[in-house]
């Protein structure tokens, strides 16, 4: 039939979904820019003689810090504060490396065909491969943890849905008649790929990006988590979860609240990301 | 008083949407007798797929279908539920679609598909529903048709697959075969063929036909009566012969007049359009829904209801300016 | 047919190499392996008989000659820290590793299947809203997270099931359920969304139009042709679930490869960490050659000229 009743899918996940995802995802931004304000302490000053206070719904809680303190003393409040900036720090850089990589490889792909594809495509193959937190551990031990390698080996890693996106539609945009003008006008290629083919996929792209970015901030955490990712004292979320797991028989917040956090985001990114998709029409895989 | 295939009167099919309720089939009247082939005629988007398919019991759920009456094959389905009608599918009637690409399911052998139906409702065993398959492939002109029955939709073109699809319909010995734009999807030598066997069909085994089309060329080919729908209403109705010859309606003369006539028209000129747009079908509506369109429109036009004007047997119009000579 | 097979087996043996190039590679990329192996603060003296030892002082392309041609024949190498052959460890470590992911990917499919087909038959229905739900929440959580609040929950509170280990069946109860959850949304919206793009086809029409009972319209022809993009999906979801389990299997702390490969990175025992991303590379590309025959053989159209 020409007309069917948009299901709860769409409503949900479309306007709705966006906007109470985009608007989660605002504050968390906000909350991650403004965090010196925000926190009220430093978020890896130790004070060994408050160590593991609970948070405020607790009775032995101390009201200066809310949510309690970690196995170090260290406020948990701004340790949380200060974790989303690495999260979504880790989230946006690694998307501008694997972004840079996989829209440009795709781009070319799709664009040229022949022999550049089936490269292109084998690299694709390849990569789809290799056990992602496996060969990110590894990448990540050899390289020594830090901030940047992670962030490097994500990038390096993580790809190949932005080339599986964009060269798709770069094969479908060629054949398109504004873009055989301009070839027949003599425009240049990288003026053809860049400033043509690459604005019309703006849609598409920006939905893989949420999607990367959940999965970059997921993976993060997991890394962190295995104690290959982030290094302490950095405060992410995975980290503490790591941190707090030898006390969760008498202590579980210590993993529940960074847990809770972590979800939250990945919540906000992912129903913006759906709700877009919906908006911005079928980009539906 | 010939034997009716199809009697229904004041159908009502409408949808739910976010924007409101959408009206698509505002009280529909058609009768198909015994051998004739009916043919419903019209824009796309004024209900007359919509029609054909709630014939057939198969909208989805959540379009809400109302009738006064509704007889099919000798059956009294008024107020009655779809099991009933279901029953009634796949043997006393049957149904082509527009595109024969995708109503043959590319997964299963074309044999599985023509049998599934017979083997269910007839306890055919498989050999005897392979015989019938066999007599119906080759019947609707499929070369060695034994041979096809292993194959997939895949290997065969679309004229052929339409063929198939026809087949198909067949296998159950239907009485009413409705077709929703069998032709519109061919290529307009296939569209000839199609049509042709279409019509040696439904004279050879007496089917009453239920054509859809909005191909003014494919019901002076085919059709003995024809039902002009406009808005989600029959606008006129009367046999093909006079409906050509003395249009009544202004919508039918506007659909007629803008057919090219081979020696009439002249070479290069350009058709007349209908000005104007299809109304919009949310909501309720009220008077004549042409009126906004048509050339001799009054304010009367716009009183409910439209007066219908009966001219002889099988023929109307609903039009208040309609001069009807009997 | 057969082309299309031998075409797809060709690319497979093409990724197999470039990814034991890449595996064999990544212990170079970062750095002098045998320095990583005597530790930052190890003496250079230690680095260089460590180089002689393993071998790591010959050309690259030798030593990587050297190590695929013993693959081949079943040989991968010595661990560093056991001393003993790398398929003997990973040979006792693959059980558990392998029993968690089929029976998390049969559990996912299992739940996943039915509850698509149910959202799909009815969207907007009660079902398609639970399924919303778990779909929404399952790409939410981190899976770590879950297992480590379901350990709080189930094993210290309620003390339902055991906290860490897998001697007994019930060891695997909570990491299967968590294991799973993680692949029950990629799943169950891919059978959804290819049931209500079947649902809505005119093949499923007609079918409807012969008479057919709803539950042959959906079996015989809705689902055959729903489950075609979901062949590929589990393939590579199964080949997900069995190189991911390494952060499950670090927190219900089970013996299995991942656990393995994560405590090689941290003893430098590279030949380990190596052995076991080939291993599970190749596994992967297995399965989804596997799901593209698989995918031929249901989809007349694959299958080439007939």
């Amino acid at each position: 039939m020409e007309t069917t009743r948009p299901s709860v899918w769409r409503k949900m996940r479309g306007n709705t979904g966006a906007l109470i995802g985009g608007t989660l995802l605002l504050l968390i931004i906000l909350i991650a820019v403004l965090a010196p304000l925000l926190a009220p302490h430093d978020p890896i000053a130790q004070d060994l003689t408050r160590r593991l206070l609970p948070p405020f719904w607790h009775d032995r809680a101390v009201p200066e810090h809310l949510l309690g303190t970690d196995h170090l003393g260290r406020d948990y409040l701004s340790r949380l504060i200060y974790g989303a900036r690495v999260s979504l720090g880790v989230g946006l850089g690694v998307i501008l490396v694997s972004g840079t990589i996989g829209i440009t490889l795709g781009l070319i792909a799709g664009y040229f065909g022949g022999w550049i594809d089936m490269v292109i495509s084998f690299a694709i193959t390849t990569r789809l491969s290799l056990p992602i937190v496996l060969v990110a551990l590894a990448a990540v031990a050899l390289g020594g943890a830090s901030l940047t390698t992670l962030i490097t080996v994500l990038g390096f890693l993580l790809w190949d849905r932005f080339a599986v996106v964009t060269r798709a539609a770069a094969q479908s945009l060629r054949h398109q008649e504004f873009i055989l003008g301009l070839r027949a006008i003599g425009a240049s290629r990288a003026r053809i790929l860049f400033l043509e083919i690459l604005p019309n996929m703006r849609a598409t792209i920006l939905v893989v990006v949420s999607l990367e970015v959940a999965n970059v901030i997921l993976l993060e955490a997991a890394l962190s988590f295995l104690g290959l990712g982030v290094r302490p004292p950095t405060p992410s979320w995975g980290l503490m979860i790591s941190e707090g797991r030898d006390n969760i028989l008498f202590d579980p917040w210590l993993i529940a609240l960074p847990g809770s956090a972590l979800c939250l985001l990945v919540l906000a990114v992912n129903l913006f990301g759906d709700g877009m998709r919906d908006i911005t029409g079928p980009a539906r895989k | 008083m010939t034997e009716m295939m199809l009697d229904i009167r004041n159908l009502k099919v409408s949808i739910p949407t976010e924007r409101g309720t959408l009206n698509a089939v505002r009280g529909v009247d058609l009768q198909i007798a015994r051998g004739e082939t009916l043919c419903l005629v019209g824009e796309s988007g004024c209900g007359k797929s919509l029609t054909a398919t709630s014939i057939m019991g198969l909208l989805p759920r959540y379009a809400r279908v109302t009738t006064d009456r509704f007889d099919m094959a000798g059956q009294d389905l008024t107020g009655k539920t779809a099991a009933k009608l279901a029953k009634l599918r796949g043997r006393d009637v049957a149904m082509i679609f527009q595109d024969p690409t995708s109503a043959l399911n590319p997964t299963l052998t074309i044999g599985r598909q023509l049998t599934e139906g017979v083997m269910r409702h007839e306890k055919l065993s498989r050999s005897a529903a392979e015989a019938r398959a066999i007599e119906m492939l080759d019947r609707v002109g499929i070369a060695n048709p034994a041979a096809r029955l292993t194959q997939y939709p895949h290997g065969f073109s679309g004229g052929q697959r339409q063929r198939i699809m026809i087949a198909s319909a067949l296998m159950g010995r239907p009485k009413l075969l409705i077709a929703d734009e069998p032709t519109t999807a061919l290529d307009v030598t296939i569209q000839a063929q199609i049509l042709t066997l279409l019509g040696e069909l439904q004279a050879d085994l007496g089917l009453s036909l239920l054509l859809i089309t909005h191909d003014l060329g494919v019901v002076a080919a085919i059709a003995t009566d024809v039902a002009v729908m406009y808005a989600g209403r029959i606008a006129e109705r009367a046999p093909a012969r006079d409906l050509f010859a003395a249009p009544q309606h202004p919508y039918t003369k506007g659909l007629l007049a803008a057919i090219p006539v081979p020696g009439v028209t002249p070479r290069g000129s350009a058709l007349p359009a209908i000005p104007g747009r299809v109304p919009g079908l949310i909501g309720t509506m009220q008077g004549c829904a042409f009126r906004d369109r048509c050339a001799i429109a009054a304010p009367e036009c716009a009183n409910d209801p439209v007066p219908r004007i009966e001219a002889g047997q099988g023929r109307f119009v609903e039009c208040t300016k309609a001069e009807v000579t009997a | 047919m057969l082309s299309f097979i031998s075409k797809r087996l060709l690319v497979a043996l093409l990724v197999c190499l470039t990814v034991s190039a890449l595996s064999f590679g990544l212990m170079f990329v970062s750095g002098d392996p045998a320095i990583a192996i005597a530790g930052s603060g190890g003496r250079a003296e230690d680095a260089e008989a460590i180089r002689q030892a393993y071998g790591f002082d010959r050309p690259l392309i030798v030593q990587y000659l050297d190590w695929i041609g013993s693959a081949l024949t079943g040989n991968l190498g010595q661990s560093i820290y056991f001393n003993v052959p790398v398929t003997e460890i990973i040979g006792n470590r693959a059980g558990v590793t392998l029993t968690l992911g089929f029976i998390s990917f049969l559990v996912a499919l299992v739940i996943a299947v039915p509850l698509g087909v149910a959202a799909a038959l009815r969207p907007n229905g009660w079902i398609d809203r639970i399924a919303l739900v778990i779909a929404v929440s399952g790409q939410a959580i981190p899976s770590f997270w879950l297992g480590l609040m379901a350990i709080v929950v189930f094993g210290v509170w309620y003390g339902w099931v055991p906290i860490s280990g897998a001697d007994t069946w019930q060891g695997y109860i909570l990491p299967v359920i968590v294991l799973s959850y993680y692949a029950i949304p990629e799943l169950m919206r891919i059978t959804r969304s290819g049931m209500i793009d079947v649902l809505a086809t005119d093949y499923v029409r007609a079918a409807r139009a012969k008479g057919l009972p709803m539950h042959l319209v959906i079996s015989r022809h809705a689902l055959r042709n729903a489950v075609l993009p979901l062949v590929s999906l589990a393939a590579v979801q199964l080949g997900q679930l069995l190189s991911g389990s390494i952060v499950i299997e670090s927190v219900f702390a089970l013996n299995g490869l991942g656990r393995l490969a994560w405590e090689s990175l941290l003893r430098s025992d590279l030949p380990v960490v190596q052995a076991i991303i080939l291993i599970l590379s190749l596994l992967y590309v297995v399965l989804t050659t596997l799901a593209d025959i698989l995918n031929a053989v249901l989809d007349p159209r694959l299958r080439g000229g007939s």
